[in-house]
């Protein structure tokens, strides 16, 4: 059911039971998480939840569509692990893993039009993947070799933002300028329960809401901001706060493909009717570390973290599969070759990406040349060429 | 002053101040200098993302929460105008906030606080009222990382009237202005060096006799050229000595320490001597400090300068991905060109105009 305004009772009661949760110290009593509570249309073991309002958002859902909606969270799994692996190697950087909430960003992002554009954070690269992004243009920036991985307009999704939360204010432009252009197109503004904290999101809620803009804000709940619980950021449910700015909110269980598929849609189909901004409020879990850098042992409980595994967005699809008869061998075969050519792809892709020409760190700063930046460049290439000339070594330095 | 004025003990493990020398990385300096500011003075409070139950994601802060508890070391919500706003507010009473900013790329959400709060609040309000917070931010590149990770924000703040700003170069510097930093009544931006976090040297866990936070250093003593560094170059800057004396060129290398104010006494004692100035830091150059530093030791002994002032720092333009960084900061051959160029010697720009 959409929020257009907070129930003080409902409120009250929920932060009682959040209380007795956090005192008992077990995920699975957080009114967070409980069904109930949630929007969901499958539930862990693969059985189906009924409800009303949003079945029919996704009654379209057949077989084949089942089938390619796991295949998809397959393959986003393994483009995952093969990324991490990459890092691992030294061949990245650094990988911000996403395992865990493949669910919440394929079923957002497999309902979006051609023509509607993403604005997302650092994690979103299941998103990515849905929007067609090319495997090697993904590693790029966590390769080094490059400050932005893709075309943003060929992809209808913007270069990711690391600076938390400032890309649901772009997303708000965005759906103004499209409102201005006639069009029903929608933006969708990935972003995680740490950034609800920033400024820059709170602002996105006012603006888009007082011009009605044509926003989906998405956030992933996904428990954590680095070390912080959610806790910290909000002391009642994120999609809460919506509601006071004019914003009708949704939670979902947000390891529910298809019951994430069917809230955005509900947002998207206002939003294209001129009905202005939705915040969505997906609820789940990271699984892994913040990034590769990380190391969640340190305020993690593992009995959480088990809690969570228990409810993993791709075994519910699995067993419901299962269950419809639609999990043969030919299906299988086919969804882990799929996954396996897809890391290979990704693989060969990273291990081609080479360091840039030195020189080309002076493009693209301005959009005509600057004679103050031609002069830093000319008497750079006379450094590095005064290498070349001598020992042949390259003066490359810096980093030491 | 209405900050508490109960006592806490530290941790078991820590060196007291008086216990001699200890070997340390910066990071453990930084560590040890917040737990000393900690115990000495109850109105010490730390604020940040990821510091207490972390440590901070650098660990500087590990330890910290455990022993100080989680009322004096803050995990805060993920909004850094917030961190800050609420910093002036403790402040108004009588709290000395110690703040930390997960990284450089990180501060400008709190650029309005600091700018036209924390930086002009005593002038306000002609000296009523104290903002006496320590900004600590890791700055600076070298570490392979991705974009807003490895800035040099220092021209931002050095711009801005009222604020303080400096930076440690190594672990014993990381003690001793850290504390000073927090024990001084002004708003300090204090920038930690984050590639020479694991630098380790003895640090001796005392003020006493230690210089004023405003002094320059002369950390190699030379008389061919004066060259400026600071934070995470000046190590860069004395290996370039090294290798110039290998050359027979002595260089004489100063550690700023501080960014604002400037101990421009000690330069220009230096350049009087050398009548050569090299300037570097990895800051773009573009209003930089080495422009400010080459204009102030221009104006008072321009008539002892051998040849104009020379600065090597990051180019102009944004920081660039990892696999080109290299390219970007100025390293030791670049540091030496540099030199060679104030000395007439063969170097890059050399048969072409300045
Ligand atoms: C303005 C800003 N402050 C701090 C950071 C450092 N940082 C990177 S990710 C992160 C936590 C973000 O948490 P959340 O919004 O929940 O997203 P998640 O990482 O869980 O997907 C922090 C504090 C940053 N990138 N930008
Ligand atoms: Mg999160």
């Amino acid at each position: 059911m959409l929020r257009s305004h907070v129930h003080p009772t409902a409120v009250h009661e929920r932060r009682e039971t959040a209380r007795t949760a956090a005192a008992s110290g077990r995920a699975d009593h957080d009114p967070a998480v409980r069904g109930d509570q949630l929007v969901q249309l499958l539930a862990p073991d693969g059985t189906r939840t009924p409800d009303p309002e949003y079945e029919p958002w996704v009654e379209d859902v057949d077989a084949d569509r089942l089938v390619a909606l796991y295949e998809d969270l397959v393959v986003v799994r393994r483009l995952d692990v093969e990324a991490t692996a990459l890092q691992r190697q030294g061949q990245l950087g650094l990988w911000p893993p996403l395992l865990g909430q493949e669910a919440a960003q394929v079923g957002s992002a497999r309902v979006l039009r051609r023509d509607d554009f993403v604005f997302s954070s650092y994690r979103e690269n299941a998103v990515a993947y849905c929007r067609g992004v090319d495997l090697t243009d993904m590693v790029k920036v966590w390769r080094g070799t490059a400050n932005s991985g893709w075309d943003p307009f060929a992809v209808g999704m913007a270069t990711p933002q690391i600076i938390i939360g400032a890309q649901t204010l772009h997303a708000t432009g965005w759906a103004i300028g499209a409102v201005k252009d006639g069009t029903d197109a929608v933006a969708v503004a990935y972003f995680g329960d740490g950034a609800t904290s920033q400024g820059d999101v709170n602002e996105a809620m006012v603006f888009s809401a007082s011009f009605r803009a044509p926003v989906v804000f998405f956030c992933q709940n996904n428990q954590w901001a680095i070390s912080e619980p959610v806790g910290l950021q909000a002391v009642r449910p994120l999609a809460d706060r919506a509601p006071g700015f004019g914003i009708p909110s949704v939670r979902v269980d947000g390891n529910d493909v298809l019951a994430v598929m069917a809230v955005t849609r509900q947002a998207l189909d206002r939003a294209r009717r001129g009905e202005g901004p939705t915040f969505v409020e997906a609820v789940t879990y990271r699984m892994g570390p913040h990034t590769t850098s990380d190391d969640p042992t340190r305020y993690v409980d593992p009995a959480d973290r088990e809690v969570w595994a228990a409810r993993d967005p791709l075994l519910r699809v699995e067993r419901l599969l299962e269950r419809e008869g639609l999990l043969d061998d030919q299906v299988t075969t086919a969804v882990k070759q799929a996954a396996d050519s897809a890391a290979r792809r990704m693989r060969a892709g990273c291990l081609g990406l080479t360091a840039p020409e030195p020189l080309s760190l002076f493009d693209h700063v301005y959009a005509t040349p600057s004679s103050w930046l031609e002069r830093q460049r000319s008497q750079y290439a006379a450094y590095l060429a005064m290498y070349e000339d001598g020992d042949g070594t390259a003066a490359q330095d810096g980093a030491r | 002053m209405t900050a508490p004025t109960t006592d806490r003990t530290a941790g078991p493990s820590a060196p007291s101040p008086t216990a001699g020398p200890t070997t340390l990385t910066l990071a453990g300096a930084l560590n040890l200098g917040l737990r000393h500011s900690l115990e000495e003075d109850p109105a010490v409070v730390l604020m940040g993302e990821d510091i207490g139950t972390l440590g901070g994601v650098f660990r500087v802060t590990d330890g910290l929460q455990r022993d100080f508890g989680a009322d004096r070391v803050m995990d805060t919500p993920l909004a850094e105008a917030g961190i800050v706003g609420v910093a002036v507010g403790l402040c108004y009473r009588g709290y000395r906030p110690v703040v930390e900013i997960q990284f450089d790329g990180f501060v400008y959400p709190a650029f309005d606080q600091l700018v036209t709060q924390v930086a002009k609040l005593r002038y306000r309000t002609q000296g009523r009222v104290s903002m006496p917070i320590t900004v600590r931010i890791p700055y600076g590149g070298g570490i392979g990382a991705v974009e807003h990770h490895s800035e040099s924000p220092e021209a931002y703040f050095t711009h801005t009237s009222g604020l303080r700003v400096v930076t440690c170069s190594h672990p014993q510097d990381a003690y001793t202005l850290l504390r000073q930093s927090i024990a001084c009544d002004d708003p300090v931006i204090f920038l930690e060096p984050k590639r020479r976090y694991w630098t380790k040297a003895p640090v001796e866990a005392s003020l006493d006799g230690a210089p004023p936070m405003e002094a320059a250093a002369v950390v190699v003593e030379g008389a061919d050229v004066t060259l400026v560094a600071y934070g995470p170059l000046v190590a860069t800057a004395r290996d370039a000595a090294v290798a110039a004396a290998d050359d027979g060129i002595a260089v004489e290398v100063i550690d700023l320490r501080s960014l604002s104010p400037m101990d421009l006494a000690t330069v220009e004692a230096s350049v009087r001597r050398t009548g050569r100035l090299v300037i570097t830091h990895e800051a773009q150059q573009h209003g930089g400090l080495g422009a400010e530093i080459a204009a102030s030791i221009t104006e008072r002994c321009f008539e002892h300068l051998e040849a104009p002032p020379v600065r090597v720092t990051g180019f102009d333009v944004p920081y660039p991905p990892a696999k080109l960084e290299e390219h970007f900061l100025p390293g030791l051959d670049r540091i030496l060109d540099g030199v060679d160029r104030v000395l007439g010697r063969p170097h890059s720009l050399t048969g072409r105009e300045g």
